[in-house]
């Protein structure tokens, strides 16, 4: 197992037994073993004696946050990388919970590595799959494939310029450098230039292809309003269908509700089962938020998101 | 069959400025072109995106939404959360391929019958050489003749208890 991240997760492991012990926090949340190769499974642990079932390696890929809002009654001791810890702030600034409620095991994060993509690289069912060094060992009942771990990321960590949890009760591992802010997102960038038709064209196929399961969402740290538009039933916003209208309904506004809110994260682009594309969208508001308002979600834990505030001097160039 | 489309325009106007604008121009007598219904909100911050939608769905050709000039909003800061919604909305919309100018903006206070006049000429000019929307529109809205628009379907979405 990859150094670095043996001696994080033995950190975790040591610091979730303790603050368990002290009754610092009631419950843990953090990474365990998944039950698939390459896959890592949200772990709640409230006995001190099981800490050892939390994990660390390069397929933590789950933003924790998002399991805050069902355990919002109790002290949580968290896991977090550079985006969940972001998505906590965010959420702090919406009052989702009290201020000491949290406490936050920072990891500066190492990129996670998409379980797809590794699946795509090798031929056959994989059976077992581990790090070693910079490698990701890759065995089926056949083979044996060691692969570049810096090749496999996720597009939204390839990109990831706050790795170090912004804000951390203690850091479980040295920091890491971060890379120089990538003003303009390639992939938004490309899409930018496409013209007007072409664009809507991949929007409208990509969407096409949602089977509505709503993934996306539950996945989203962002997204946990009691009662989603798609499921109210009066004001009835959207039917429940697959006409390819309904689904861009859901696909725009689902992004939409982003706006000053997304991390960048890619977990909801991550659980989609029909590996859709959802970041371009997203991203795209993220960049638009911070050219509009100059805001940028969870690096500041005071300002207010840029839609629940504004400015008398706000760019109106748009309006007749 | 395109010399005889008219193309149907929403606009959602605030109960103040605009909407008080629009009925002056009509108490003057200032013509303005008939493509337009309109629906009465509270003030332009009222405008939840999702009204836009519903009615670019719905099958309507194009949406203007205007409220009282920064600093005359009725509610104080209004129309300035609101000018923050369109911004970001606008832009995203048109990011995803919508043409520029489906959906439009203006400020219209409640003296201004000429300009509200002239913003609605605009808006539907621009909306002619857009053409009928055929993006997002839900087949079952489109009509032989372009759009069939269901304003009904739009003006129930207001809040379940009032
Ligand atoms: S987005 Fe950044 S912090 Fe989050 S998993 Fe990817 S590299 Fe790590
Ligand atoms: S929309 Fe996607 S990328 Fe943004 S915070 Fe939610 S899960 Fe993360
Ligand atoms: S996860 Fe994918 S398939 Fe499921 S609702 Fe979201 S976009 Fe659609
Ligand atoms: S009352 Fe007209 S914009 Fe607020």
């Amino acid at each position: 197992m990859e150094e670095r991240s043996k001696a994080i997760q033995d950190r975790i492991r040591e610091k979730a037994r303790e603050l368990l012990l002290n009754k610092t926090v009631d419950l843990i949340i953090g990474f365990g073993e998944g039950s698939f190769p390459l896959r890592t499974t949200p772990r709640f642990i409230r006995d001190p004696e099981k800490t050892d079932r939390l994990i660390w390696n390069s397929f933590c890929e789950n933003n924790l946050a998002t399991y805050l809002h069902k355990f919002n009654k109790f002290k949580v001791g968290i896991v977090v990388k550079g985006c969940d810890a972001r998505s906590v702030i965010a959420l702090s600034l919406e009052k989702r919970f009290k201020p000491d409620q949290l406490f936050l095991m920072g990891v500066p994060c190492q990129r996670m590595v998409d379980r797809r993509k590794v699946k795509r690289a090798v031929k056959g069912e994989i059976l077992r799959a581990f790090e070693q060094g910079d490698q990701i060992v890759v065995e089926g009942e056949e083979f044996k494939t060691i692969l570049k771990r810096d090749d496999f990321f996720y597009p939204s960590c390839q990109v990831c310029i706050h790795r170090n949890p912004i804000q951390a009760d203690v850091l479980v591992g040295d920091p890491v450098e971060e890379s120089p802010l990538i003003e303009i997102h390639p992939e938004i960038q490309e899409f930018a230039k496409k013209s007007a038709e072409e664009r809507w064209k991949y929007f409208e196929k990509e969407s096409s292809r949602c089977i509505r399961c709503y993934a996306c969402r539950e996945a989203c740290p962002m997204c946990y309003c009691a009662e989603c538009f798609v499921d109210s039933s009066n004001p009835k916003w959207i039917e429940k269908s697959l006409s390819p209208s309904d689904l861009e309904f859901y696909h725009i506004v689902r992004a939409y509700h982003q706006t000053g809110r997304c991390t960048g994260c890619g977990a909801c682009e991550r659980a989609c089962p029909m590996e859709i594309r959802l970041t371009y969208l997203t991203q795209k508001l993220n960049r638009d938020v911070k050219e509009l308002f100059n805001y940028e979600t969870g690096i500041d834990t005071k300002t207010l998101p840029p839609l629940s505030t504004y400015d008398m001097e706000d760019k109106q160039d748009f309006i007749k | 069959m395109t010399d005889q489309w008219e193309p149907k325009i929403l606009a959602f106007l605030c109960n103040w400025c605009s909407y008080a604008g629009a009925d002056l121009a009509g108490t003057a007598r200032i013509q303005y072109p008939p493509n337009i219904r309109v629906i009465r909100v509270p003030c332009s911050g009222r405008i939840n995106p999702l009204f836009i939608l519903k009615a670019l769905q719905s099958g309507i050709d194009g949406v203007l939404v205007s409220g009282c000039h920064p600093g005359d909003c009725h509610y104080l800061s209004g129309n300035y959360i609101g000018r923050r919604k369109s911004a970001t909305l606008k832009r995203f919309l048109e990011y995803l391929g919508f043409e520029e100018g489906r959906v439009q903006f203006s400020w219209v206070s409640a003296a201004e019958g000429g300009k509200f006049s002239q913003v609605v000429g605009e808006v539907v000019q621009d909306i002619k050489k857009l053409g009928p929307a055929q993006r997002f529109v839900k087949k079952e809205a489109q009509g032989s003749q372009g759009s069939r628009v269901q304003v009904n379907s739009i003006k129930k979405l207001g809040p379940s208890n009032p």
